[in-house]
């Protein structure tokens, strides 16, 4: 929570409203606002999603590339999601380094999409230890208004959904080289992430910018389609109880289907 | 719970973990206090062969002065893995995930300090891996919550921190680094046991919801333990040991004398 007096007061008036049973914008605590998914409306990225929620709004692009394996994966593809806080997002964000934000976002959506095997990473592998195809997801920030984990898993899913990746084949000196088609990416399962909110005793959905400044932390909750969870992000110096974190991932298990037909009907 | 020998899993046969501990046993942990005697309060865990080293600087002056705060004081956390303590060699650069569990870690223990007594001031909590074996930052936790006693802050409880995950279709606790890599899930947890509050919880893996549950009250279990092992290291320290403890090493009472020394 930030310390200055405008915040606090900005609490003391949002704790009422939620007392109330309502947001300050009228909204229910589970009502997200309305979503906006537009996709494949680049030409030069591989795959590409628009995400506007209220007013956050996200470009997420999918780029496909060619390039060496880790290490200790020799024979997987790599997918790797970044993302970016542009200065034109809000009065108080500068160009420089990645913010902790930022990065904790990153990684956050990138564990979602990851661990939830979302792509079969040998399918991506072309030469053992040599060339493999590493797919990066970029979540770029365009304007701030809270929630920015749900949107840009939102609009991950629905840019993975949508992107053509270039075709490669491997001669038998392993030289690889352009097919000049593409193809879709095969996508094995779509896990979306839901944060949960918490201020004070009240936990709310699709916090806007103002009430996460004031919110004393969230719990990020992202579950695939079977309603196995794939990722948990505790986040903000707050504790949770059991039976709190129990009563978030119950809010998160019913509400995926609805936050995921806006990734997956955005076709 | 009767173990066969086989190394091989198999359906039939009971569950074995790779190190042979049973499905809710940790691995070994050991901690010292007052490692490094130019800090304010520090602590050494050895948590299996994870070895790592929490020092703990402040409350102290904020720097940079914009990142302080008028009404409260700032935990800063930096967790850092040495180049060697895994294999192949890291660089050392902070990486992105160092960041996050610096992150997270700030997170988990701010809850129990009582920071708005310390306006304008920093307390530093510097973590440097020395041997990594899968849990860092749950070892991280521990160590780092001992060192903050260590350095006389008040706290309004231990954070104790621990694993669990799943391994071959069992949850389990604590999992070391094979499992780490190799297994199905992975749920770390911090855990205030007298204020039974979770204060970090991340997982990536694929549980259903009750394995997630069951998971975490796993961990949370495994958290307590470590708890009483935390205890066990300040009492050591700190004097308030049972009757029948045995009597400090010669290495705890020299840091004790060191650290003294240093605080003047």
């Amino acid at each position: 929570m930030s310390n200055n007096i405008v915040s606090r007061l900005k609490r003391k008036k949002i704790e009422e409203v939620l007392e109330a049973g309502t947001r300050m914008d009228g909204r229910g605590l589970m009502d997200y606002r309305e979503f906006q998914v537009k996709t494949d409306f680049l030409e030069k990225s591989e795959g590409s999603a628009e995400v506007k929620l209220g007013k956050t709004h996200v470009v997420v692009g999918v780029k496909a590339g060619l390039g060496t394996p880790f290490e200790d994966t020799p024979d997987a593809g790599v997918l790797m999601c970044n993302a970016e806080y542009t200065p034109v997002a809000h009065q108080t964000w500068e160009p420089g380094p990645p913010p902790h934000g930022a990065i904790e976002l990153a990684r956050v959506v990138d564990r979602g999409l990851r661990s939830a095997e979302i792509l079969d990473m040998k399918e991506l592998a072309l030469v053992s230890g040599k060339k493999v195809y590493i797919i990066f997801v970029d979540l770029y920030v365009l304007n701030w208004d809270g929630n920015l984990i749900d949107a840009c898993g939102v609009g991950a899913l629905a840019a993975l959904k949508n992107a053509g990746i270039p075709g490669y084949k491997v001669s038998k000196n392993d030289e690889v080289s352009e097919t000049g088609k593409t193809k879709k990416l095969k996508l094995r399962c779509e896990p979306i992430p839901i944060t949960i909110y918490k201020i004070d005793k009240h936990f709310i959905l699709d916090a806007t910018a103002d009430e996460e400044e004031v919110a004393d932390g969230r719990l990020t909750v992202t579950l695939d389609e079977k309603g196995n969870v794939t990722t948990l992000q505790k986040s903000g110096p707050v504790g949770f109880t059991v039976d709190e974190l129990k009563k978030c991932i119950n809010i998160a298990t019913e509400k995926a289907a609805e936050i995921r037909s806006h990734a997956v009907a955005s076709e | 719970m009767s173990k066969t020998k086989t190394k091989r899993k198999s359906r039939k046969k009971k569950f074995e973990r790779v190190d042979g501990r049973k499905a809710d046993e940790l691995r070994p942990v050991t901690i010292e206090t007052g490692v490094i005697p130019n800090a304010d309060g520090s602590a050494y865990i050895e948590m299996g062969r994870n070895k790592i080293i929490a020092a703990v600087y402040g409350p102290r002056e904020m720097h940079p002065k914009r990142l302080s705060k008028p009404n409260k004081g700032v935990l800063r956390v930096r967790y850092h893995m040495a180049p060697f303590s895994v294999d192949p060699r890291r660089s050392p650069a902070p990486s992105r995930r160092d960041t996050e569990i610096g992150m997270v870690m700030t997170d988990a223990i701010e809850p129990a300090l009582f920071l708005e007594r310390y306006p304008r001031s920093v307390i530093d909590v510097y973590v440097e891996i020395i041997q990594a074996d899968g849990g860092t930052r749950c070892a991280s936790v521990n160590a780092a919550a001992v060192a903050l006693v260590d350095a006389g802050i008040p706290m309004k409880d231990l954070v104790a921190s621990c694993a669990a995950g799943k391994m071959d279709g069992h949850i389990v606790l604590d999992l070391g680094d094979y499992e780490d890599k190799k297994g199905e899930a992975d749920v770390p947890v911090a855990y205030m046991p007298k204020l039974e509050e979770v204060t970090l919880l991340q997982m990536d893996g694929i549980l259903s919801t009750k394995e997630t549950e069951e998971a975490i009250s796993m961990a949370i279990e495994g958290c307590k333990q470590v708890y009483e092992i935390q205890r066990e290291a300040l009492k050591k320290k700190y004097g308030m040991a049972d009757d029948d403890a045995e009597p400090d090493e010669e290495t705890s009472e020299e840091a004790e004398k060191e650290a003294e020394a240093e605080k003047e």
